[in-house]
């Protein structure tokens, strides 16, 4: 899933400086699950920013909701009859949920109330961690499960480097070398011969690199 | 021979190699690298020119080792991946190759987090693996990858870097195989303080005959004191600087300690010399350039061979 985390309150203090009336929107997807953008942090959200402007002797009226889903645009009618009434909206759905309240909605603004950080997963009770980079050509085939363009620093097709050390990355210690994981699982199931063939040169078109991506699957359309 | 490479033809006739290198100033000055240069001139066969090493910017690699080439030495043009995409590496290899180059260093480089720009985007279009691939197409098939020909080839004597002390260990000799398969010509080892280790990879090198496909240098640095000793031990990634050598540069006075230094180097290049596999030495003096003539003539490598 896609995992966030909500932004400094005084961050969005900023963004909300001139305003009396916004609306928080929250989104029941990934930003739930990894606690950074659900019902409930809507609600914590709203108490943090209404105390600060009371202690700071500005008013700020405020409404609370979540949506289904903020990526999709059936869910986003569903503010269409109310949104007319507010300054603004602060958005805790991932970066794709806030930029698509925008389009739909342009004329005040949507502020981000969340950083989008990465692809992840719940590794345990409050700890996520990234595991994909949407490259669009998935190699997880060559490298026993584990990605090597997101754990590797380097993204390193034929890893490790040289500063691999003890099973952690030369950038942080507490990172584990993504080319050391890749070579125990390979090693556990005898399939180390693997890493005897260079990755080739890879193709990053259909990564970031060859501009925003689509996908238009027209045995799905409408 | 595939390049007209000093470097090249002292390996290729058969001579124990030297190359030591310099890291360019963090500005404009061309003066400190013909100093570093004119010290190392007469000690060895090429000098490395490091590509914004640690990921601290510095004058750029290409033009450093322009100086050093108006001065009379032959340099090594290293070259990270981490800062070009293959757009921009191609162009500079035929810019190298224009400009006289005729070695060129493989290397990914150092994660940006450890320079004075830690805030900076990395690129890794390519790895070190991808970048021999890329030099040796260049040169030997005469074409760009994307396909199309160049007009005239960069004849680039191709060297890459190996790091025996980094872990996973068993794996560092595939490593090194996979780079042997990419076109590597020569290597240059991480520094060697470990000389155990070292000589079980060079056991494992030859075990897969890879020191018959490629020439291997062994890396050296003489330590200036304790303290250097343990920054190289805790804050350098992949350094292996057993507790033992610590001890025996801590065991002499203070004033001898960097004596004792140059007196490890020279004894590390001795016991290279006796490896199977072993073609030459890299001798990387970090700031302390001017010990290359006395530890290369205190090891018996002076003076230079000439090459036909």
């Amino acid at each position: 899933m896609i995992i966030g985390k909500g932004k400094p309150i005084k961050d969005i203090l900023t963004m909300i400086e001139n305003l009396s009336k916004i609306l928080i929107l929250g989104c029941r997807g990934c930003v739930t699950v990894c606690s950074a953008g659900g019902e409930k942090e809507v609600g914590i959200l709203a108490s943090a920013l209404s105390l600060a402007r009371q202690k700071a002797g500005k008013a700020l009226e405020i409404r609370e909701m979540s949506l289904e889903r903020q990526c999709d645009p059936e869910y986003l009618e569903q503010i269409r009859n109310i949104i007319d009434d507010y300054e603004a909206v602060v958005s805790i759905a991932c970066g794709a949920g806030v930029q698509f309240v925008a389009e739909k909605y342009r004329k005040i603004p949507i502020y981000p109330g969340i950083n989008t950080n990465f692809i992840g997963v719940t590794e345990q009770q409050g700890v996520w961690t990234e595991r994909c980079q949407a490259c669009g050509d998935c190699k997880l085939y060559l490298t026993g499960g584990i990605c090597p363009v997101t754990r590797c620093s380097k993204s390193l097709l034929n890893g490790p480097c040289g500063g691999s050390a003890n099973g952690k990355c030369e950038v942080d210690p507490e990172t584990e070398c993504g080319w050391q994981l890749i070579i125990d699982v390979l090693k556990e199931q005898g399939r180390l011969d693997k890493l005897e063939v260079i990755i080739p040169i890879n193709d990053w078109s259909t990564s970031r690199d060859g501009g925003p991506r689509k996908i238009i699957r027209e045995d799905l359309k409408l | 021979m595939t390049s007209d490479s000093h470097l090249e033809k002292i390996l290729e006739q058969g001579d124990f190699a030297v190359t030591s290198e310099c890291g360019p100033p963090r500005g404009v000055d061309p003066e400190s690298i013909r100093k570093k240069g004119e010290l190392l001139k007469e000690s060895v066969d090429a000098v490395n020119v490091t590509d914004n090493q640690t990921s601290v910017v510095r004058m750029s690699s290409l033009s450093s080792g322009v100086i050093l080439k108006q001065a009379g030495i032959e340099p090594v043009l290293q070259m990270v991946t981490r800062d070009r995409n293959r757009i921009a590496i191609q162009s500079d290899i035929l810019g190298a190759a224009a400009l006289g180059f005729n070695n060129i260093l493989c290397l990914s480089g150092d994660h940006q987090k450890f320079g004075d720009h830690a805030t900076a985007k990395n690129v890794y279009d390519l790895d070190s693996i991808h970048l021999i691939q890329t030099v040796k197409q260049m040169r030997d098939e005469g074409k760009f990858l994307g396909g199309d020909e160049l007009k005239g080839v960069p004849r680039l004597f191709i060297g890459a870097a190996a790091n025996p002390f980094a872990d996973p260990f068993d794996f560092r000799v595939l490593r090194l195989a996979k780079k042997v398969a990419a076109g590597v010509q020569f290597i240059q080892t991480q520094c060697i303080f470990n000389m155990e280790r070292f000589s079980t990879w060079m056991q494992q090198v030859r075990d897969r005959g890879l020191h018959e496909k490629v020439h291997i240098l062994g890396g050296v640095t003489p330590m200036k004191s304790v303290g250097m000793a343990n920054y190289m031990k805790k804050m350098v990634p992949g350094m292996d600087v057993p507790d033992e050598l610590i001890a025996r540069i801590k065991g002499v006075d203070k004033e001898k300690r960097a004596e004792e230094g140059i007196k490890i180097a020279v004894e590390t290049i001795q016991q290279l010399k006796e490896i199977e596999g072993v073609h030459g030495v890299h001798i990387m003096a970090i700031e302390w350039e001017e010990m290359v003539p006395v530890i290369t003539e205190q090891a018996g490598l002076l003076p230079r061979p000439e090459v036909n």
